[in-house]
């Protein structure tokens, strides 16, 4: 008899199951709208004729016909990879330094090594031509080549890639056990054996990712090579020439596609190699200590200030243009690039950043959350949780030009009902937080992880219900990765470019693309006073976000800090 | 319904949990008096953790049906049905004191501030924490935290409490402290109490009935000392406490051939010529002092391993078997007698003492 009533038992639902259900349905059905379905009209646009009738792959034929795009793709590839091998050296040297070694000013270089992460890309971009540009200062240091090009694309590219290079070999070569280490020297091993067959090895997966995080934001990155690639064109420009400049809706999704597919081998490549990190330090290991060295530790000393030094000069520089009166030849100082002479591109395009910033930041950090809780903490409806995961996941892999151009593709389109919601600030608001989406989710998952499984069911043996439960234990432990969460949408809403280039009209220019705008218009002083409001804003709400988080953190997480050794 | 439903508190039917093609429960069919203390013993991968989840609905059965007190639960949500639970973690709320945890479950139920109060105190007074009412979790120990979330389950006076695996956490002296503390609170409130434990110890300790489990089935229930004495097989007699087998053959009733050696022991249910194993209790074999003339056999001590209290020897015969023989002797008599390794002695166990299974 059995078998028979196998079918028929189900498990009843409580009130919190229910709405569990129905919010993970909404979650469904938001990701196929924002994400989805942008994405299948850009692959469709891309087999489609002018006209609109589908033509198969005669586009990608077109595409490999043309020289001129072709070499685009080379150049792409080109400054992408070198980019990312200097980035990947310098990094691993400098978080090695401030990890492995006893080197003085540890907090002061990883601050000063974070601030390229406060500004949007071009500013490095804008400080170059300050520095080597026809005019530059040390332009004499080039031998006689350009500033304009692969050259700069790839310094700039070096300087904001840099933070976030740091942050994951940190963390990956924070992970290490230092009884391998002791064991290592109790056999006699030399240093340097030691570090190629134990430093290396254990920060093998911390360095593939790296290289694959940074290649794919070098290859996609629209804003640097707009600013300072010249005449040397690289596919993400070449998009923006297509729909900005010639229209051509097809060319621009058939280029796009090839911009996402490298962008999503990295994005699996990547995913997979951090898995492989987690496993590699058990919790018997015993957190590495550096010791002291006096060469060792000069040695990164000197390696260290000669980059801190290089940010500074560039921040610096950007500062600086922006306040002279008439680059090179009247360095008096001046405020009057922030009163930006160029119609529409001025003050209210930074208002809209801060409101877009704002909103995205707000809106985000909740839906991000809630989605996350769902998926970690929900008993039911597995494959449906697996869904909204893999959604998820799926922004990271595409690159925020392409994202962009799905969108127009998608709401543009007069038969979409939601085509009211382009050209507005929701628009730009709900494509940032696809766009930023991956992030701040893996964050709200692994603070998740982190608490104890069984919460949920003391609560439901309790007779609570999930929400209140959720209110009051999951909400004020998660407060610290919320936080943080909202500063990394609002500090990303503030400086991207790719994302919104397309979308922002007339009345909801940004801040990053008035920046781009005014240097494209020839006011490079008013392109680096801009920016450099938009790195004003983020310190601000760092500085902002610092305080508020201790003085709320105070009160909510008082246990954390009333910890005594139990044992 | 049956004679036994009317008695039992709770009640589970052909109960089966199938996780993909992994059987983790296979049927199984208990009942439980109200007020009775149950252990579901087994080594880890059994089934006692789903078997109990799935009592308090935190797992779905594949199929079959519990019966709480006359009422069928089994399709009822968690939140429906009446228990209170402990796991093995703890799962204590960090941000909240040990005072607000306990009150946790009480204040949803609508209760006035003073009675939740009253409700509070009781309870930190009954597992001895009135003191820490307003500490976190992170600054207790963890016997302390243990007993809190006890508290926080027993609050709202649940008529059935579930244990999952509440000591394994926890330092041995603690958990020897502890397990007394528990029972006595069981036995003071008289709530049905379900514990799942690895720790034989802890269940013969503990429990009124012990159900021991193999592979997602029950294999033997009974008093902690029915399944000592009565074990129904030699898994279960070698998972409980320390046996002795001795591969044998049976030669006529009452007697079974050893080797070399001839054994007297309980040949009831088992035919000549069959092949069996002799089991013994490492406690029941004894010095050869005043010339028992059976089961007497010669042996060398190969090892003596001293734990405290006893002092267990490993002998070896050649005319038993290869594998060494084990007896525990109590370390008083074991000073008295002054044994050394390598002496050989006569060992001497009734035919009372020993149990016969099939291989």
């Amino acid at each position: 008899m059995n078998f028979l009533k196998f079918a028929d038992i189900k498990r009843g639902k409580d009130s919190s199951d229910r709405v569990g259900q129905l919010l993970l349905a909404s979650y469904i059905i938001l990701f196929f709208v924002f994400l989805v379905l942008p994405l299948g009209s850009l692959i469709f646009k891309s087999l489609q004729n002018k006209d609109g009738d589908f033509v198969g792959l005669v586009n990608y034929y077109l595409y490999l016909q043309e020289p001129a795009l072709f070499q685009s793709l080379y150049n792409s590839l080109f400054v992408a990879i070198t980019s990312t091998i200097i980035v990947v050296v310098i990094a691993f040297l400098f978080s090695y330094a401030l990890t492995r070694t006893c080197m003085p000013f540890k907090g002061f270089f990883k601050l000063i090594a974070l601030v390229p992460l406060l500004s949007p890309s071009i500013l490095a971009a804008i400080a170059l031509v300050y520095w080597f540009g026809n005019q530059g200062v040390l332009k004499e240091m080039l031998l006689g080549h350009s500033i304009y090009g692969p050259i700069g694309i790839i310094m700039a590219s070096v300087y904001w890639t840099f933070p976030h290079a740091l942050i994951i070999l940190i963390t990956s070569l924070s992970l290490s056990d230092s009884r391998l280490y002791e064991a290592a020297e109790v056999l006699k091993t030399s240093k340097l054996r030691a570090f190629f067959t134990i430093t290396i090895p254990g920060a093998r997966y911390g360095i593939i990712s790296t290289a694959f995080v940074i290649f794919t934001q070098v290859f996609t990155d629209f804003g640097v090579p707009k600013v300072i690639g010249g005449n040397y064109n690289v596919l993400a420009t070449d998009i923006y020439k297509e729909v900005v400049g010639m229209q051509n809706f097809q060319m621009g999704a058939v280029i796009s596609m090839v911009l996402l597919i490298p962008a999503m081998v990295a994005f699996f490549i990547d995913r997979y190699s951090r898995k492989k990190q987690i496993s590699l330090l058990t919790s018997r290991s015993v957190v590495f200590k550096p010791k002291k060295n006096f060469k060792v530790d000069m040695i990164m000393l000197s390696f260290c200030s000669v980059l801190a030094l290089i940010i500074i000069l560039m921040i610096g520089m950007a500062q600086y243009g922006a306040i002279v009166k008439f680059w090179p030849y009247n360095l008096n100082l001046t405020i009057k690039h922030y009163n930006f002479q160029v119609a529409g591109l001025g003050w209210n395009s930074f208002y809209n950043s801060v409101r877009l910033a704002f909103f995205a930041a707000l809106f985000g950090t909740i839906i991000i959350f809630v989605g996350s809780y769902l998926i970690e903490k929900l008993r039911i409806n597995e494959r449906s949780r697996g869904l909204v995961q893999f959604f998820a996941l799926m922004p990271m892999a595409v690159p925020g030009l392409v994202l962009g151009l799905a969108y127009i593709f998608f709401f543009n389109a007069k038969d979409n009902p939601l085509n009211f919601i382009y050209a507005t600030m929701i628009i730009l608001v709900v494509n940032t937080i696809v766009h930023f989406y991956t992030v701040s989710h893996l964050t709200a998952i692994t603070a998740l992880k982190q608490m104890d499984k069984e919460f949920e069911s003391v609560s439901l043996s309790l007779k609570i219900p999930t929400y209140k439960m959720f209110w009051r234990v999951t909400l004020p432990v998660c407060l610290p990765p919320i936080f943080d969460i909202s500063i990394y949408l609002f500090v990303n809403a503030m400086t991207t470019v790719s994302g919104v280039i397309f979308l922002y009209s007339y009345d909801t220019t940004l801040a990053a693309v008035s920046a781009i705008h005014l240097d494209e218009q020839g006011d490079v002083a008013g392109a680096a006073a801009m920016a450099m409001l938009i790195v004003y804003v983020s310190i601000a709400v760092r500085l902002l976000h610092t305080i508020i988080t201790k003085k709320i953190l105070r009160k909510t997480q008082a246990w954390r800090y009333n910890i005594i050794d139990t044992n | 319904m049956s004679e036994n439903s009317k008695n039992s508190y709770l009640e589970v039917k052909n109960l089966s949990k199938s996780f993909g093609n992994f059987e983790a429960i296979k049927d199984i069919s208990i009942s439980i008096k109200e007020g009775e203390f149950v252990c579901f013993l087994g080594p880890s991968g059994c089934g006692k953790t789903t078997l109990l989840r799935c009592i308090a609905g935190l797992e779905t059965q594949t199929a079959g049906s519990i019966i709480q007190k006359n009422n069928d639960i089994s399709n009822e949500p968690p939140s429906n049905r009446d228990f209170g639970i402990v796991f093995q973690s703890y799962a204590l709320f960090p941000n909240l004191s040990v005072f607000s945890n306990i009150a946790y479950g009480l204040i949803n139920n609508k209760w006035k501030k003073i009675d939740v109060k009253k409700r509070v105190d009781e309870l930190l007074d009954l597992v001895n924490l009135t003191d820490h009412a307003h500490k976190y979790s992170s600054q207790l120990s963890g016997g302390e935290q243990q007993r809190v979330a006890l508290a926080r389950a027993l609050a709202t006076s649940p008529g059935l409490l579930l244990l999952d695996e509440p000591l394994s956490a926890l330092d041995a002296k603690v958990r020897v402290f502890l397990r007394k503390q528990i029972r006595d609170l069981q036995r003071q409130l008289g709530v049905t109490t379900i514990m799942v434990t690895h720790d034989q110890e802890e269940a013969q300790t503990m429990a009124d009935r012990i159900f021991v489990m193999k592979d997602g089935e029950i294999i033997q229930s009974g008093t902690p000392s029915d399944i000592y004495t009565k074990a129904n097989s030699p898994f279960i007699a070698s998972f409980i406490g320390s046996m002795n087998f001795i591969p044998a053959k049976i030669i006529s009733s009452g007697k079974a051939q050893c080797h070399q050696v001839e054994i007297n022991c309980k040949t009831e249910s088992f035919s000549d010529n069959q092949v069996v194993q002799i089991a013994i209790r490492p406690e029941d074999i004894r010095f050869n002092q005043e010339n028992e003339n059976d089961n007497l056999i010669t042996a060398k001590i190969n090892e003596i391993e001293f734990l405290g209290a006893f002092q267990r020897i490993y002998f070896h015969s050649v005319k038993v078997s290869t594998d060494p023989i084990i007896m525990d002797i109590s370390s008083s008599i074991a000073r008295k007698i002054q044994l050394a390794i390598g002496d050989e002695l006569s060992l001497y166990f009734s035919e009372e003492d020993t149990k016969v299974y099939q291989v």
